[in-house]
């Protein structure tokens, strides 16, 4: 970014306190959508080890049952459960389910597009990936 | 009826603290801030409270501004972080005693409060603002084209749009992406994509169907929350994307 465009850059786009939940839900599907692609790759690493014979691929599985591959694993989970729930959101809103109807617009101006039912999946969302994460943490210390 | 004197209406003067962002890209690295104390009543708007300094203290601060009243949309700026027009915003719904103003994000700065709006314009040029028709109503013999009160619902909340660029300065993907066409020209292409007047739908789809047009908004709203105007640019995006999608005809 040059000073010349005065863009706001990747600090501006990150910035979540401004605009509300719709802002803060981009920037966590942004972060689920980049940690579940790191999941990814590290899976098909993972798997990978099953070339390494019984042995190998035993003592790598190994690595996901310390505490940190639990915790890691639960954030997967959340991650997993956020992107999904919101990314229906989303989706239904992109093709105009749920953003209201077009109408003239009253003062104080409230766009429809921001409406409670689009606030309602958002906290679903969240709410969704938190309880996902706790059951996934209590299976996984709980054995 | 009582007599309701301009001291009653006005209210009490406060003293705020005014900090406006300073940056001439001729001559500066960074921007700096300065500092001014100006008086405020509960009417007193930010543009207002510019003037006062641009009068009193420092007559050469960059800013832009005409009607006063939300109409040309020329006084866009970050007003306590987030872009507003400055004679649409008055300081006590502000809420604080300093109010900081810096000119609206990924616009170039031409200097201090002032950027430039070009590309705002070429993007909205760019998606054919007009009706688009093989007749004209200037013909002699031709009627003038007739609109059910249903027909204009469907667009007349676009059609409030003054260009004050506040959608693009709120736009996250704006703030990382230079080529993205941006909430403005898109609300602007459904306005006319929806007024059954036009025919020029599928040239307008066609402009916006680009990996830098409709497909880089992911629905984050910003730019509706943000719009003096109530024109709600993230619906109508949506809403084209309807149509590029076969959800609408």
């Amino acid at each position: 970014m040059t000073q010349d465009e005065h863009k706001e850059g990747i600090k501006g786009m990150a910035n979540p306190r401004r605009y509300g939940i719709e802002r803060v839900a981009y920037i966590l599907m942004r972060l689920s959508g980049l940690g579940l692609l790191g999941y990814f790759v590290a899976h098909i690493y993972e798997t990978s080890n099953i070339l390494k014979g019984r042995m190998g691929w035993d003592e790598f599985l190994q690595l996901t049952q310390t505490t940190e591959g639990h915790i890691f694993m639960a954030i997967v989970i959340a991650m997993c459960v956020f992107h999904t729930v919101n990314g229906i959101r989303v989706m239904m809103g992109h093709v105009g389910v749920g953003v209201g109807q077009p109408a003239r617009p009253d003062y104080p101006y409230t766009p429809a597009s921001q409406n409670y039912r689009h606030k309602i999946g958002i906290y679903s969302a969240i709410i969704l990936s938190a309880v996902a994460m706790m059951y996934g943490l209590a299976v996984m210390f709980g054995e | 009826m009582a007599q309701v004197s301009i001291e009653d209406q006005s209210g009490e003067t406060t003293l705020i603290t005014l900090r406006i962002a300073r940056y001439n890209p001729q001559k500066d690295d960074s921007k700096s801030f300065m500092e001014f104390e100006v008086p405020a009543q509960k009417w007193t708007t930010v543009l207002e409270a510019i003037l006062d300094v641009k009068k009193n203290f420092d007559h050469s601060v960059a800013v832009r501004y005409s009607c006063r009243q939300a109409t040309c949309g020329s006084c866009g700026m970050i007003i306590n972080g987030k872009p507003r027009l400055a004679c649409f915003t008055k300081i006590s719904e502000l809420n604080s005693n300093v109010v900081t103003v810096e000119p609206m994000n990924n616009f170039p700065i031409i200097r201090d409060l002032a950027v430039k709006f070009e590309r705002l314009f070429d993007t909205h040029h760019k998606i054919k603002p007009f009706l688009i028709r093989d007749d004209t109503e200037l013909e002699t013999d031709a009627k003038e084209f007739l609109q059910s009160p249903e027909e204009l619902e469907q667009y007349i909340q676009f059609a409030n749009c003054i260009k004050c660029g506040l959608c693009n300065s709120a736009c996250p993907t704006m703030a990382m992406d230079s080529s993205f066409v941006g909430p403005q020209a898109l609300a602007q292409a459904y306005r006319y994509v929806a007024d059954s007047r036009d025919k020029g739908k599928n040239s307008r789809l066609k402009i916006i169907d680009d990996s830098h047009g409709i497909w880089r908004c992911h629905f984050a709203g910003s730019c509706s929350q943000v719009c003096p105007k109530g024109v709600d640019p993230a619906m109508g995006i949506q809403f084209l994307r309807g149509y590029l999608l076969g959800f609408r005809s």
